[in-house]
């Protein structure tokens, strides 16, 4: 009996801390969209940012999207042969990579480079007083680290998206181009030929959400660390653990909803 | 400088608390232009606290915090940051930013508050307050790469060059070798000389608080036991205060 009610304690504790929790992250992004359409407004350090978000990224992405065009165009062919579709490979191709492959690689991507790195930059800036200093020195440390931080991966995903989607269809051309000699001209027109522009504006939409959720989750996290290094590492690790769930659960609503209006 | 009757700080009936955890219960105290108070007590007796509440970085739960005639509580997030410009605060582990070299440390706080400053009037200011540190051959260097003591001085200097009334010192001597420790207590003395501040120095080192300040007074269950000179303080008849007083003279001495 006594374990049972101490087992309901915990639950209803836990419960406690989840709804707590979910409150702390909607007064934060309340005061992300106050302190953003206030001014003064930080435009230097929002450029900094995006030069850190986007640019120190690039060539990670375009790696990984050379690689994934490769992958994905040599794991498709066998299929496709057996059917003696082999030419429709452009068309697969860019389907899968402006639908969903860029923006979600991409985002997995940031979530674990950008995300990380910002969770644990503001956390360690947190346990060593750092944010309170730039406080104290009359600095608005949420306009100044946090808003930049989100507004800059909210603007540089859709850029990187388009980016690793026009390195995977490269990696796609010359893996096709190999195999069956298949022109460039060819190639783009095939590869053009089945996108529309709701399946571009979907990706980009998809890129805004899932850029503005990484700049959120390693912001907050990182903004909130406690406990010393301990918490730094916690910020970090948490940033791309809920970075990662959130994408994944908001692609799976994007894509509903766009094959609602589709 | 010889302190005037000029109120720079004022408390009354000062409380704050962390959950069911009281840590200040009902501080009291007028603080006057060019005085220097030591804030002595044992760790988690909330001295940290109470400058941070000072310093508008924590809310108290009640009474009255009057810094330079303002109520910290009750202005403006945009008066608080104008009241903060008079305010200097040297945190505990120096705060320096990570990511900054010592001049962007320095430049910062200038470039954030007057936009109007051009770079050759801020190349003079922190080429002043790195003389007035003894630092001067830091300049390029990354926080990482200075020494603790190094840091400390670092950090008064980020403090100062704005030009602050009131400096707030959290432990500046903690963690210190027993001659830079000195060196740190020559340094407070010097900026309360040459910038004419008002200072707190919450510390736990008693030769620091016996060479900086002018007034000492000790935390205590959360009141201040008593506000007087080093040897008013330590000549009281109280548990705490003497084996604070033989702990520090006979074991870190």
């Amino acid at each position: 009996m006594e374990k049972k009610s101490l087992n309901k304690f915990l639950i209803s504790k836990k419960f406690d801390t989840f709804f707590n929790e979910l409150t702390n992250v909607f007064r934060f992004l309340g005061l992300y969209f106050k302190e953003t359409f206030t001014s003064p407004f930080e435009w230097k350090e929002t450029v900094n940012q995006c030069f850190n978000v986007g640019y120190k990224s690039l060539s990670l992405v375009t790696l990984t999207g050379f690689i994934i065009g490769i992958v994905f165009t040599k794991q498709s062919r066998p299929s496709l042969s057996t059917f003696g579709a082999s030419s429709w490979l452009p068309s697969l191709i860019s389907i899968a990579i402006v639908r969903a492959l860029a923006p979600l690689v991409t985002s997995l991507i940031a979530a674990g480079k950008v995300g990380s790195n910002i969770g644990a930059e503001l956390g360690s800036m947190k346990v060593t007083e750092q944010i309170d200093a730039m406080e104290v020195s009359a600095t608005n440390p949420f306009k100044f680290l946090v808003v930049t931080r989100i507004t800059a991966t909210t603007l540089m995903m859709p850029i990187l998206v388009l980016y690793t989607g026009l390195m995977g269809m490269l990696g796609a051309f010359i893996n096709i181009h190999q195999n069956e000699l298949t022109s460039f001209t060819a190639f783009i027109k095939n590869a053009f030929s089945t996108i529309s522009f709701l399946d571009i504006y979907s990706s980009l939409f998809k890129a805004l959400c899932y850029g503005f959720t990484i700049g959120v989750a390693g912001c907050y996290q990182g903004y909130t660390a406690q406990n010393g290094t301990q918490g730094v590492g916690k910020a970090a690790n948490a940033t791309v653990v809920i970075a990662m769930f959130l994408i994944f659960i908001e692609e799976m609503l994007i894509v509903q909803v766009v094959n609602a209006i589709r | 400088m010889k302190p005037t009757e000029t109120p720079v700080i004022e408390l009354k009936n000062l409380k704050k608390s962390f959950g069911d955890l009281a840590v200040l219960e009902g501080i009291d105290l007028t603080l006057f232009k060019g005085e220097n108070l030591a804030v002595l007590g044992k760790s988690g007796s909330g001295k940290s606290v109470l400058i941070k509440i000072i310093s508008g970085l924590l809310k108290p739960d009640s009474g009255l915090v009057k810094v330079l005639g303002e109520e910290v509580n009750k202005i403006t997030p945009k008066e608080l940051q104008i009241l903060r410009l008079k305010i200097g605060f040297s945190f505990q582990n120096s705060a320096l930013y990570d990511s900054m070299t010592v001049r962007e440390n320095l430049a910062f706080p200038l470039i954030r508050t007057r936009p109007e400053i051009t770079k050759k009037e801020i190349d003079m200011a922190i080429d002043k307050v790195l003389e007035d540190v003894g630092l001067s051959n830091t300049i390029n260097q990354m926080p990482s790469e200075l020494s603790g003591g190094q840091k400390k001085r670092i950090g008064i200097a980020r403090t100062v060059i704005l030009n602050p009334e009131i400096m707030l010192y959290d432990e500046p001597t903690s963690g210190l070798d027993p001659i830079t420790c000195l060196d740190i207590n020559d340094l407070i003395l010097q900026v309360q000389q040459e910038y004419q501040t008002t200072s707190i120095i919450i510390t736990h080192d008693l030769t620091c608080a016996k060479m900086t300040a002018n007034r000492v007074t000790m935390i205590s269950e959360g009141k201040f036991l008593k506000t007087g000179s080093f040897e008013e303080l330590f000549a009281m008849d109280n548990q705490d205060i003497r084996s604070f007083y033989n702990y520090n003279f006979t074991h870190e001495k």
